[in-house]
Order: C-alpha cells, then sequence, then structure tokens
C-alpha cells in the first residue's frame, strides 16, 4: 500500500529538475516574448544572490499563494533568461492571457540578472548574499557586485530592492539606489559565532579601502560589520530575533515594520532564516501582512535538493545540496547537533552547473564535521578528489570503491546504511539532480508526502 | 637514509609561512599549506604554518617555506604595497636557496610587473624574469583543468587567471604543458623556476594530488635547514593522492574542448 503510494508520488514528486526548452525556442522565435508576457504580470520578484536563490523563491511564492495570489514561478535551476521565458510561456499557455494580474517570483542566475530585469522589470529585487561560487563560471566576485551596481541603473524607479545587511557586499548596494529599499538581518545576539577558519569574502571595504570588522559573524562575511571610516551594517527593517533551532525546524521571532510574528520554519539552519527573512521582506514589499508570511512561511517545504528529506525501500534519506564554500558550510553546521553522528554519502561532479574547478572544496570547513561522521561514501566525477580532501581532514576511510559513478556510490550507501539509520547525502548540484532522480526510479518518496 | 637516522632526527622542523591568508586564498590553495603541515607530520617533523598579513613583523629567515597563492585583481594591488616593501628580504632568502611556492596571483606579483586588465602596471618582486599582463576586459581567461610534464613527471591542476605570464630569455619554466593554457596559451611553458622558487598557475590545490612536487619543497627545505641528506624522505602511503591525481589527469586529458574558452594545442 505504502510502496504503491511511494511509487506513485515518486513519479509525481521526485521527476527531473525542471526544463529550460520551451523558452529556448520562445527566445529563437521571438525575442520580445519574455518581455510582452513581463508587461501582463501585476508584479514581478526578482531574487537573486550567490546562496538561497531557489529556497528564497519557493518560500516567497508560498507566501504569496497564502495572500490568494496567482503565482508564476521559476523551476528551480531554471534561472537564466529562457528558464524565466519558459515558466511565463508556461503560464500563459494553453489559454492564453493567464499572465494577467499573476504575480512573478523569479529566481536570477546572478550573471543573467541584467538581461532578465531588462526583460522583467522587478516590483521588488531580493539580494540575498555575494560569496565564492564557481569562479570558472561566473568569474571573480568584484566583477558580478559591479555588474548588480550597474543593474540598478535599469530598475523601475519606484522598485523596492531587499537587501541583507548583514552582508557588506549587500548592503552597500544601497549607495547605488535612490528608489526605496527595505533591510533584512539578524539581531540575535546569542547566535553561535562561526568557526574562525571559515573564509569571509569581504575583507576590506573596496569604496573606503577600510577593513571591514566584524563584532558579530553568523557565517561567511554575515554578521554585524562596520569600518573604522563609520561605515556600518544598516539597521534592517525587518530581522530575526530569539533563534532557536530544533529537531525539524526552527523558530525565531520576524520583525516587520507592521508588526512581528513567531515563526516555527520547517527548515535547519541560519541560512534557512536568512532565505525566509529575504522572502518577508520581499512580501513586505509587495504589501503581504505579517499574518499571512507567517502563515506562508509555516508551510514552507523544502525546495528541490535543498533539505529535502525522503523514504526509500524504508530507508529515511536526506539530500543537503552543498554548491560552494559557504553553502556545504552551512550544510555541515546542520548536521552538528550534540552527540549525532551520521551516515554520509558525498558526490563531487564538475559540470558546468558544478564548476569545472573543484579547488573550492579545500575552502570548505570539513575538518569539523570528521568527528560527526558516522560512515563515508564518496562519489561523483571527481571522487577521488573529494575522497583525498576528506581523508586531510580526518573522515573515517570511505567505505567501498571510491565510484565515479554517483548511482553505484548511492548503492553502496544504501547497502551499507544499518536499517534504522538516516543517510545523508552532500551533493553539488548536478549530483543532486542525478542522485534525486535515481531516487525516484527507486520508489522514494517525500517524507511529508507519505505522513 | 636508515632509520636510525630517520628516528634520531625526529626533533626536525620546519616553518611555513602563508603570505596574505585571508586576502589570497580565492582557488582553494590554503590546501598547500594543509598538505605541507600533513607530510611532515606523517614523517615526525613538526611544521608550523604561521600567516603573515599586511603589516605584519616577518623576515623570510625566520621561515623555511613560504606559500602564496591566488586572488582578485583587486587583492593583488591590495598587498602590493606591502609585498613590495618585504621584497629585498625575499630576493636574499631566495638567493640563500629559501623555498618558495607562488601560485597565480602570487606567482604574477612574484614577476616583474603584472600589468591588469585596465592598463595599470602593479609592480612584482621580480624573482622571476617574467613580466604578466591581462589581455583586456573582451578577452576571455585561461579557465580549465591542466596536465603540465615536470622532469619526466605530470602535475596536474586547474588554472584560471586573466594575466599571461611570459619568461625573459634565460629564465627557465617549471614545466612543459601537456593540456591547458599555462603560462600563457601559447609558449607551452607553465609556471617558472628560479633556484628554489618556484611559481606556477596550478590551483586545486596543487600540492594535495601532487604529492612529488609536495614532497622536493619539503626535501629542499630540510637540506636548506638540516644540511645534505636530510632531504631523504620515507614513502607514504600516497593511495588517495594518486588516485585523485590519476582522476584529475584523466578529466584534462578527456575533455576535447574545454566549454569555456579554447584550449592549449
Ligand atoms: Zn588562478
Amino acid at each position: 500500500m505504502l510502496a504503491g503510494k511511494a511509487a506513485r508520488l515518486g513519479m509525481r514528486a521526485l521527476g527531473s529538475g525542471g526544463t529550460a526548452l520551451p523558452g529556448l525556442v520562445v527566445e529563437r522565435l521571438h525575442p520580445q516574448a519574455t518581455e510582452r508576457l513581463a508587461g501582463r504580470l501585476s508584479a514581478t520578484a526578482l531574487i537573486t544572490g550567490t546562496n538561497g536563490k531557489t529556497t528564497t523563491s519557493a518560500m516567497l511564492a508560498r507566501i504569496l499563494r497564502a495572500d490568494g495570489r496567482t503565482v508564476v514561478h521559476n523551476r528551480s535551476g531554471s534561472n537564466l533568461m529562457r528558464g524565466v521565458t519558459a515558466s511565463l510561456v508556461e503560464a500563459a499557455n494553453p489559454l492564453g492571457g493567464l499572465v494577467h494580474g499573476c504575480t512573478a517570483v523569479l529566481e536570477a542566475d546572478e550573471a543573467a540578472l541584467p538581461a532578465i530585469a531588462r526583460a522583467a522589470p522587478p516590483t521588488t529585487a531580493v539580494f540575498t548574499n555575494l560569496m565564492r561560487d564557481q569562479l570558472d563560471r561566473y568569474g571573480e566576485i568584484e566583477s558580478i557586485a559591479l555588474r548588480w551596481a550597474e543593474t540598478l541603473a535599469d530598475f523601475p524607479t519606484d522598485a523596492t530592492i531587499a537587501l541583507n545587511a548583514d552582508d557588506p557586499l549587500i548592503a552597500s548596494l544601497a549607495t547605488c539606489w535612490d528608489g526605496p529599499c527595505l533591510r533584512f538581518g539578524i539581531e540575535d545576539a546569542d547566535v553561535p559565532p562561526a568557526p574562525s577558519g571559515e573564509i569571509v569574502d569581504a575583507i576590506w571595504d573596496p569604496a573606503t579601502q577600510d577593513d571591514f570588522r566584524y563584532s558579530r559573524r553568523y557565517f561567511a562575511q554575515l554578521g554585524r560589520w562596520h569600518t573604522d571610516a563609520g561605515v556600518e551594517r544598516p539597521t534592517p527593517e525587518v530581522s530575526a530575533d530569539e533563534i532557536v533551532q530544533a529537531e525539524a525546524s526552527t523558530q525565531f521571532v520576524l520583525r516587520l515594520p507592521e508588526g512581528s510574528a513567531s515563526i516555527d520554519l520547517p527548515a535547519l539552519g541560519l541560512y534557512s532564516v536568512y532565505n525566509a527573512l529575504a522572502a518577508a521582506t520581499a512580501a513586505t514589499a509587495l504589501g503581504v501582512p505579517p499574518e499571512t508570511i507567517k502563515r506562508g512561511l509555516g508551510a514552507h517545504q523544502a525546495a528541490f535538493g535543498r533539505q529535502e528529506e525522503m523514504v526509500v525501500d524504508g530507508r529515511r534519506v536526506r539530500i543537503l545540496l552543498g554548491k560552494n564554500p559557504s553553502g556545504m558550510n552551512q550544510a555541515l553546521r546542520t548536521l552538528q547537533r550534540p552527540g549525532e553522528r551520521h551516515h554520509l554519502l558525498v558526490l563531487l561532479n564538475d559540470g558546468i552547473a558544478d564548476g569545472t574547478d573543484v579547488s573550492w572544496i579545500w575552502d570548505v570547513d570539513w575538518e569539523s564535521q570528521a568527528e560527526h561522521c558516522e560512515s563515508l561514501v564518496v562519489g561523483g566525477h571527481r571522487a577521488a578528489d573529494m575522497a583525498l580532501r576528506l581523508e586531510y581532514a580526518g573522515f573515517p576511510a570511505p567505505r567501498g570503491p571510491v565510484a565515479n559513478d554517483v548511482g553505484r556510490a548511492l548503492r553502496a550507501a544504501l547497502d551499507a546504511l544499518p536499517q534504522s539509520e538516516r543517510l545523508t547525502i552532500l551533493p553539488t548540484y548536478t549530483a543532486m539532480l542525478d542522485v534525486r532522480q535515481r531516487l525516484g526510479r527507486m520508489g522514494a518518496a517525500r517524507l511529508w508526502d507519505v505522513a | 637514509m636508515g632509520r636510525g637516522l630517520m628516528s634520531s632526527s625526529n626533533d626536525r622542523r620546519l616553518d611555513v609561512a602563508v603570505l596574505y591568508p585571508d586576502l589570497l586564498n580565492l582557488y582553494g590553495d590554503r590546501g598547500n599549506a594543509r598538505a605541507m603541515a600533513r607530510r611532515c607530520a606523517a614523517r615526525g617533523i613538526e611544521a608550523t604554518v604561521t600567516g603573515v598579513d599586511i603589516g605584519d613583523q616577518w623576515s623570510p629567515e625566520q621561515s623555511d617555506l613560504v606559500l602564496i597563492g591566488g586572488g582578485q585583481d583587486r587583492e593583488q594591488r591590495r598587498v602590493q604595497a606591502d609585498l613590495l616593501r618585504r621584497g629585498n628580504a625575499i630576493r636574499d632568502y631566495v638567493n640563500d636557496d629559501g623555498v618558495v611556492l607562488a601560485v597565480c596571483g602570487g606567482f604574477q606579483l612574484f614577476g616583474h610587473q603584472y600589468r591588469g586588465w585596465d592598463g595599470d602596471v602593479m609592480d612584482g618582486i621580480g624573482i622571476f624574469d617574467a613580466v604578466a599582463a591581462h589581455p583586456g576586459p573582451n578577452v576571455s581567461r585561461c579557465v580549465g583543468n591542466v596536465v603540465a610534464l615536470w622532469e619526466g613527471e605530470t602535475l596536474v591542476g586547474f588554472e584560471n587567471h586573466g594575466g599571461r605570464t611570459y619568461l625573459n630569455d634565460g629564465q627557465q619554466a617549471l614545466a612543459d604543458v601537456a593540456s591547458g593554457f599555462g603560462n600563457n596559451g601559447g609558449d607551452g611553458l607553465e609556471g617558472a623556476r628560479v633556484k628554489n622558487a618556484f611559481g606556477t598557475y596550478l590551483h586545486g590545490a596543487v600540492l594535495p594530488k601532487n604529492p612529488h612536487l609536495a614532497d622536493r619543497l619539503i626535501a629542499l627545505a630540510l637540506e636548506r635547514r638540516y644540511g645534505p641528506g636530510a632531504g631523504e624522505l620515507e614513502a607514504l602511503d600516497d593511495g588517495a593522492a594518486l588516485r585523485a591525481h590519476a582522476e584529475a589527469l584523466h578529466t584534462a586529458l578527456s575533455a576535447t574542448e574545454s566549454p569555456l574558452g579554447r584550449r592549449f594545442a
């Protein structure tokens, strides 16, 4: 009974990661299609940044639906121009005109933001954070920051930009913007500080040449920062306080310009709190009341491959995507609960969408996770590179042969998993797509779909 | 070196300095210091790793091994004045057979000069008789997996650099490019070597998966500090490192055309 339901749900819920193909066709046939369709929307929210785009978009879409709006939403990973086009075309077809009056929630690739913002001018635009990621593809952080600053000049002057106050590279965008601006950040003084060895991408202020100083740092460069020249973290209009990490959710008090709400967010880790703040800020800019934001966040379900938990062959499997140093560090930190040890499957691919350079694994603080690892299987195109990194970090020796093939690695990890235990998969992006598809074929069902 | 001598020299130590660890750390180069510490520790050699930041009190003579990594152009500009101030001391150290590994941005700063994409010229400390220039914002970077031949063995790594380095006559390259761009994508050369100073564009990080290069640096540093013969190292179980090396080799050589740019032919 359960297996049958699981298989059916598996087919539905665990398909591929979405396609941008219709967008490609339309883009070729009718280059203005996106602009035309976007012109019929009642509001457009763009979400960009290094980490948290997909989850923030999912949270915002849920909040807006809770507010009774019809939402057009590009699917995870389809965050280039053609993915945006595809989602608008899909919403407009087959009856045509469905886009009318919709609110679009569009995740925008960091480098694609300028083109997307021109085609679909934002009502509100969220900038989550800016950190090292796929340097072979995006180039260095400096060039993205410059491009974003230039793009602001193309935004409608009444657009509200939503900025992460805790990220100095994001907060500084306010100096390039005369229109409305809302900031979000963490106000809780009891959040444990980041490990000192963690990489920080904002060392000094390029505008003043002064060092950024951090009186608190939660992870990467997110925290309470200032410079000796008196530039400092702005006070956020939207903030989180009294953050409590529970077993399967994160509780906090959400402060909004129009009041506050206590949130029970079904997601783990501080990065999830930032995603919720980013979504709440965009929702506020779109006129959603606090009660509805609370309802929307409370109903959050993990986005594709991000903290998803599923059941396969009666065993629990969890996927925590980690595609760059800060993302992986955060994924690892959610695992570091006292007394907990994990069965890990770490999958490293070097496809274009992963970044063809795997050097970044040396910037991840694996060392702090070693003692929380009960057993290890390594896989992916660059499994041997990963195995070497984890050997350096003091992990237990990987079980079975190091498999470049994701399927073999998954099989080995499941075979070695004790019946009552849970497998935690830490994949890069294309490895996540691959392993998720395989789990789908094995009949995996998301935990909340089964329950 | 016999076993007895090995154990009697257990109090050997090496001091490793990492220049600008917070500013020049963009491409995983911190793995190089980890490789040094780990491979020393496995042989009972105590290695200490010290970061040297802008303005820090440090003399190269305190160190047996100096590491410098890669960063953004902006970060290279940031450290340049401080590095120039230390230029004479580092040149003396290299002339006195001091061991250096300079990667990417660090390699460029250890040449005579680097002309950035905007035409701005940055002086280097001239350890290597080489100049680097960025051909401009509209020319693609040299990005991709690299295989180079070094003393009959392969070096593997990943390169990502806008600047092209040209060695002057008489300047020895570190290795020959088998796949990838190397110094400039034109002359088939990768890196540079002067005495015990090694310059390279290879990230990866380069030392963990090129254990033979890592051990060469350790051996040179030990010989300089403890005299001839001190550089003979016990072999380690390098299974994981050699598998990573082979995998990188396979990845580089099986890619016919890089999706990100022209490959060196
Ligand atoms: Zn580089």
